[in-house]
């Protein structure tokens, strides 16, 4: 057996402690992590890290059995910090602990993110669950699973390298068989993690890097109760908001009489600014919301910057410079320069089901549940917003439509605590309506980027200069502050100023640093801290806007160059894997240089390794534009992906099929819009996003398998590069560079000129 | 009180008679499968079948839906038992999220059930009013083609069995 | 019935004398040229030719849906039979790469084809007899331009005699006014220019003039009301059934951006209209709103108080009061002791429609829609069945069919309650049997998006399903 191989063996040694057992490995760390949750941006020094030694999360939660725990009858808890967003992370991680554990799938389960039982990973966010989550469960349960065979050996007295472990019980030679749950006691596994594990090879893999189907999906497609939506605890009301109809209005005074005499209203809350109301049923709620909301005087402001002029007033707007990366020195023999600019509006996160909290005040604790991607930061800010010690507050993570990002799950959060304060015992659901969702939820920041590059006689870069002019893309933690009730309230948490910071993984910077190999390279993040419009994380942060800018330019020195755009990227890319996806999903497409298509078509290629430390992602794109409407239709797609170690295979086809899609959206629609005083894109009539009839005839993603690598997150991969491949084929198709975004119908018109 | 008829089983519904089928659904008949998106019938989370149509349940009052009878997903199969469109969804992964998947069901069910040959431009047009966020859509396609294979295949079974039973 | 009066005529045509006929039917061949070179043609000319063919609409009728711009192959359901659109891109085998200049202008003048066949008027010649000789260079110098498409047309679906070109002939003797458009010189340049563009490229009488039985626009009922695609095209005279009358403005924002605050959003065949429209610089909606509104004339006392009262009832609850991000929707208001019709408005529709939110975005108050006060219910049976549906990718305005889940009978109470409601008319005679023909014809009604945000035209080929 493999597993058992004399290799590992020789370099293993088993020591025995007082009581505990402990184990220490050397040497064949086979997926130590890369990333650390604190690396991530939106962790970035939130969660504290008592055993840096310690790979992934164990970082930051060093006891195993606040990872693993197993009962009497073999029943094995896998606990977790990150939240099931859609991405499929809950089958991911069962099939890491059951793989390390020899432990079969279906004997385990997945208990957490929940503030009264799982460890805290801070924000299920930046492509990190496998990274960090994965990383912490897969070393847990390979120490979990040696400690049980130690365990059988001491009972035995048989030596541990002559038994194994399998089907969730350790077995002797001669047969002999003894069950975890049999085997197991708490204190046994009541023990400190080690920096090293006896991790398995990945040549005797039986779970992981297969496609397991996702355990959420039966019950999301039978109509079970899937989503904190679809929450029915006992006693529960439900809970609407009024808004304020712009982001600057102050609430002058409200008759609340008449409502409270509609049938079902229970209460009516108002402090300040926060008007909300609670009534037996949702319809009745939505109804009095309603009539509220035409009861409610509001004096409002002028607070938003000029849209018709975007790029400008941003570029305008006070701003402090960081420098994100200045190296190398420019090569000679430049003899041309060439600069470009590209802009992109403000866009939304536009989960389909508006955000959702249940919360209810029993015994002096405020319990919430929430789609949160971060409970235990949450908990801190409505703690600090109901102004009790963050004991008396509990959030538990239940699943939500997609939120992509920093949508309104914290404030909807936010909203259903204030609203159980005034209905003690009473389990209140907030929902928010279409029109909150898409006003109130913070924005991407618009953004602007600008760059230059020399070219020497041979096309090659000889220097690159680059900057991009953006608030932060993360407004979290940010305590009470960062709700949107907490705003609103009579004594308000005003926002908190943002501050630049240039850390490992970016922000608004994320990804402005190209992964190709140029002589020089000035990079600057002119960080903008004025926040006319509330704006937070969306999937990829500055990374989308970055690569698409680069990604972009790179096609348009290539053809400076008179070069083909996929020879041209391999020129300037070292990175052996990088070369790898790219030339794999030029092959998968059938890439061939001057490719011959039919009239009105045009294809794109784009690179971009997410963050410039998690996973590899190329694309390819055919496009078909009819140059009478301006109208793009997208005709087929290939992607090759590096993730390194890869859990669920087909979970990750989905997630960079999906980003595909979802960036197509925002490259060619979408811009969120407001006049002086009010946001005006409040529905999808307001802010359409991709429908069925855009749809490409395929999207082929291939994963190159990275057996023993590290696990690369890959969530958030697909964005940058195939809204690039997509604005590189538009630009194919017609001949005209459209550098800012979205590429709608109308400039693609414009630019092509009819006639 | 109004009398309607919710996969197979009458319900009396005390409501007021405004109230969108959705919330009925849900309150008064705890069937969650349809999903709140937008209530302004722009979105199809809620999607529903009213008498073999597509119909976007928060748009629908109560009151048109006397002694009618509504198919939810739930209606489709359950979790043990999966009905021909929730096995083929399951088959194909076609989730992310999810949120909006129980409405793409039943409006593709409704189509199906007119035509399970319909043909990939055919479901693209009648899938049109549903929207999907985190981009399964080429999933969603999948399922549906893959429902339709199964609705033929147990429906040339069911004909093939029922003269055995006349027999 | 129609076809035995066409018959009676076709009879009364041999009377005249067979041989005399035939050889006024007669026209010759123009020989085929070689398809011109993209460069034969002036820039300048081209662009002038597609603001041209955005003001005729060419693109609508002779692309099919999901099919290339101007390949035809549309469709065209008449009371005669089914026409199918022709290719007209220069492809020279299937299109018109082999026509001539000359070719071109005379179809476009006399209605006849290269090879000497007369038409069918559902090419509206008797509308583009009126244009220019030298704007048809341009329209030429356009589409010669365009991306040639291989595509057959198919063959018509008519009955005999009709499918005998020769028998136009005898249509063009009855019907057919030859001529260039004569400007009026006691009228404005903008009035002469809506008035050459409505009356000729623009053949708004094609679907707001009455036909006769032979499917002639009938002169003696100038924009006297007609209809198009299963909906109603209301009167643009005097007759005019909006409640809040038009006048130049709101007709010219309508024409170019497909809505208008006060009289709502251009659906059916009227929105592709509206979008070629929005792609012209907006004087050319303006002179074509000039002259229609002069057709329409002042508005009489009469209407002038409705239109009062109806503007004063408005201050009561005017557009936007109560729209907020709290909610573009407001509650409902269910009288206790409601008719069916007045419980499903109040249930099913005043949400939006009475909330105030704005157009496009928000829903009409009825009391101002045309619909409300129109000959016929087919409009609003449209609506109410298919909705507006989404535009692909583009800000529009939205609305649900709710052809699922409102019966033809609660249709019919429905639209009962809407025109007593929201018009002071008499009672729409029985609509059930033209809401149970227009749910049938489903999709095939000529619904289309619309969008707003931008002026840009949908995809013209691009019916939407229904909702």
């Amino acid at each position: 057996m493999r597993r058992d191989s004399p290799l590992l063996l020789s370099r293993r040694s088993v020591l025995f402690g007082t009581g505990a057992l402990v184990l220490s490995f050397s040497g064949r760390g086979l997926a130590q992590t890369v990333t650390a949750p604190g690396d991530e941006t939106q962790n970035f020094q939130a969660v504290p890290e008592p055993a840096p030694d310690l790979p992934g999360s164990l970082k930051t939660n060093p006891d195993l059995d606040s990872w693993i725990r197993i009962a009497p009858d073999g029943r094995v808890t896998v606990f977790t910090g990150k939240a099931e967003l859609g991405q499929g992370i809950r089958t991911a991680l069962l099939q890491v602990a059951a793989e390390e554990l020899e432990a079969p799938f279906e004997a385990l389960s997945l208990v957490g993110p929940d503030t009264s039982a799982s460890p805290n990973e801070g924000f299920t966010a930046g492509s990190h669950s496998v990274q960090d989550s994965g990383t912490a469960i897969r070393n847990a349960a390979a120490q979990v699973r040696d400690i049980l065979i130690g365990e059988a050996a001491r009972r035995w007295t048989l030596p541990v390298e002559n038994l194994r472990a399998e089907a969730g019980a350790v077995i002797a030679p001669d047969g002999q068989r003894a069950t975890y749950g049999e085997l197991v006691s708490a204190e046994l596994i009541e023990v400190r993690a080690q920096p090293n594990s006896r991790l398995k090879d990945p040549n005797s893999f039986r779970e992981m890097g297969r496609p397991r189907p996702r355990i959420d999906i039966p019950r999301k497609v039978t109509g079970g109760e899937a989503y904190v939506q679809d929450m029915r605890p006992e006693g529960m009301v439900h809970g609407r908001i009024v808004r304020p109809p712009s982001p600057g209005a102050r609430l002058v005074s409200v008759d609340t009489a008449g409502v409270e005499a509609m049938p079902g209203v229970l209460k009516v809350v108002r402090d300040g600014s926060f008007l909300g109301l609670v009534a037996q049923k949702e319809w009745q709620a939505i109804k009095a919301m309603w009539a509220l909301s035409a009861a409610a005087r509001w004096e409002e402001r002028q607070t938003l910057p000029d849209a018709t002029n975007l790029p400008a007033v941003l570029m305008a707007m006070p701003r402090e410079d960081a420098e994100v990366v200045r190296e190398g020195t420019p090569a000679p023999g430049s003899v041309k320069t060439i600069e470009a600019r590209f802009t992109r509006p403000y866009q939304l996160h536009a989960s389909i089901g508006p955000s959702c909290a249940i919360g209810v005040l029993e015994n002096g604790t405020t319990t919430v549940w929430t789609h949160s991607q971060g409970v235990y930061p949450l908990r801190q800010a409505i703690a600090e917003m109901l102004r009790v010690p963050p004991e008396e507050v509990r959030c538990v993570h239940q699943e939500g439509s997609g939120c992509y990002g920093h949508n309104a799950a914290d404030d909807v959060a936010a909203d259903a605590a204030l609203l159980a304060q005034a209905l003690p015992r009473r389990p209140v659901r907030v929902q928010w309506m279409r029109e909150q969702e898409h006003a109130w939820e913070p924005f991407s920041p618009g953004m602007v980027t600008e760059v230059r590059a020399g070219l020497d006689a041979n096309g090659n870069v000889t220097d690159w200069t680059y900057g991009v002019w953006s608030n932060t893309h993360n407004s979290r933690p940010g305590g009470a502050p960062a709700l949107l009730a907490a705003q609103h309230l009579a004594t308000p948490f005003p926002p908190k100023p943002a501050k630049v910071q240039i850390t490992k993984e970016g922000n608004g910077d994320r990804n402005s640093n190209p992964l190709y190999a140029f002589p020089s390279r000035d990079v600057t993040w002119h960080f903008l801290p004025d926040m006319p419009l509330r704006v937070s994380a969306l999937r990829g942060l500055g990374a989308y806007m970055n690569v698409v800018s680069i990604e972009c330019f790179m096609d348009e020195l290539a053809a400076a160059a008179d070069a083909d755009p996929v020879e041209y990227r391999l020129r300037h890319l070292q990175d052996p894997r990088a070369r790898d996806v790219v030339n794999l999903a030029a092959r998968r497409f059938g890439w061939r240089p001057k490719m011959s298509l039919p009239k009105h078509h045009g294809v794109g290629f784009a690179f971009a390794r997410y963050k410039n430390l998690a996973a590899y992602c190329a694309v390819a794109m055919e496009v078909e534009v009819e140059p009478s409407s301006g109208r793009v239709r997208m005709v087929r797609a290939s992607t090759a992906v590096d993730a390194g170690e890869v859990v669920n295979p087909d979970g990750i086809a989905n997630q960079v099929q999906g980003g595909i899609l979802q960036s197509a959206s925002w490259t060619l629609y979408e811009a969120v819009t407001f006049d002086p005083t009010r946001v005006t894109s409040v529905d999808w009539s307001t802010y359409p996003i991709l429908r069925f009839d855009a749809l490409p005839d395929t999207i082929d993603v291939e994963i190159i398998p990275r057996p023993g690598e590290a696990f690369l997150g890959a969530g958030e991969c697909s964005q940058g590069p195939g809204g690039a491949a997509l604005a590189n084929a538009i630009m194919a198709a017609t001949g005209q560079r459209i550098r800012d975004l979205p590429l709608t119908r109308e400039r693609i018109r414009a630019a092509v000129g009819e006639g | 009180m109004v009398a309607l008829t919710v996969n197979g089983t009458r319900h009396e519904i005390e409501a007021e008679p405004d109230t969108p089928l959705l919330y009925v659904l849900r309150d008064e008949c705890h069937l969650h499968g349809a999903k709140y998106g937008c209530g302004l019938g722009q979105c199809g989370a809620c999607t529903v079948i009213v008498g073999g149509e597509a119909v976007l349940s928060c748009v629908t009052p109560l009151l048109l839906l006397e002694n009618k009878e509504v198919t939810t997903v739930e209606g489709l199969g359950t979790i043990e038992q999966p009905g021909p469109m929730q096995q083929a969804f399951i088959e194909e992964q076609a989730a992310q999220c999810g949120y909006c998947i129980p409405g793409m069901m039943m409006r593709a069910q409704a189509l199906l059930g007119r035509n399970p040959a319909a043909t990939d431009g055919e479901i693209r047009a009648h899938m049109e009013p549903n929207l999907c966020r985190c981009g399964t859509h080429m999933r969603i396609m999948a399922a549906i083609r893959r429902a339709g294979e199964l609705m033929q295949t147990s429906g040339r079974a069911a004909s093939a069995d029922a003269p055995q039973r006349a027999g | 019935m129609r076809i035995a009066r066409f018959l009676i005529i076709v009879v009364a045509m041999g009377l005249v004398g067979l041989g005399g006929f035939v050889a006024y039917a007669w026209e010759s061949e123009i020989d085929p040229i070689d398809p011109p070179q993209r460069t034969a043609f002036d820039p300048a000319l081209v662009k002038h030719g597609a603001d041209l063919a955005a003001v005729g609409n060419c693109n609508v009728c002779h692309t099919a849906p999901g099919g290339k711009v101007f390949a035809g192959g549309l469709a065209l359901p008449t009371p005669f039979g089914t026409i199918y659109a022709t290719n007209i891109t220069p492809d020279p085998e299937t299109g018109i790469g082999r026509w001539s200049e000359e070719a071109f202008v005379r179809s476009m003048r006399e209605g006849v084809d290269r090879e000497g066949n007369h038409l069918y008027p559902a090419f509206p010649y008797d509308h583009f007899t009126r244009v220019t000789d030298e704007d048809n260079r341009a329209l030429y110098a356009y589409l010669m331009t365009r991306e040639p498409v291989r595509a057959e047309t198919p063959a018509n679906e008519l009955p005999f005699p009709i499918d005998q070109r020769m028998v136009l002939a005898g249509w063009k003797l009855l019907f057919f006014d030859e001529g260039v458009y004569e400007a009026d010189t006691a009228q404005s340049q903008t009035w002469n220019r809506g008035a050459y563009l409505a009356e000729g490229l623009g053949h708004c009488g094609a679907c707001h003039s009455p036909r006769n039985a032979l499917g002639a626009v009938r002169t003696d009922a100038h924009y006297a009301g007609g209809e198009s695609e299963g909906w109603t095209a209301y009167a643009l005279n005097a007759d005019s059934p909006a409640p809040i009358p038009w006048d130049v403005d709101a007709l010219t924002h309508y024409l170019h951006t497909g809505w208008e605050t006060r009289h709502g959003v251009a659906r059916g065949p009227m929105a592709p209209v509206t979008q070629n429209l929005g792609v012209l610089p907006d004087t050319e909606a303006r002179a074509i709103a000039t002259y229609v509104a002069s057709v329409m004339r002042e508005p009489t006392p009469e209407k002038r108080q409705r239109a009062e009262a109806l503007l004063a009832a408005e201050t009561a609850h005017p557009p936007g009061v109560q729209v907020q991000s709290a909610g573009s929707q407001t509650a409902p208001v269910l009288p206790a002791d409601a008719q069916r019709g007045a419980a499903i408005y109040a249930a099913a529709c005043s949400s939006c429609h009475d909330a105030g939110r704005p157009l496009p975005y928000g829903g009409l108050r009825l009391d101002h829609s045309t619909a409300m006060y129109g000959p016929t219910p087919a409009n609003p049976i449209n609506v109410i069945l298919n909705g507006l549906p989404a535009p692909e990718g583009e800000r529009g305005p939205i609305m649900p069919g709710f052809a699922g889940s409102l019966d033809d009978g609660q249709i019919v109470d429905l639209l009962a309650y809407l025109r007593s409601t929201f018009s002071d008319r008499p009672p729409w005679e029985d609509p059930g049997p033209l809401v149970a023909r227009l749910r049938e014809a489903g999709v095939e009604a000529g619904v289309y998006a619309l969008d707003s945000g931008s002026a840009a035209p949908a995809n013209p080929s691009k019916q939407e399903t229904t909702w």
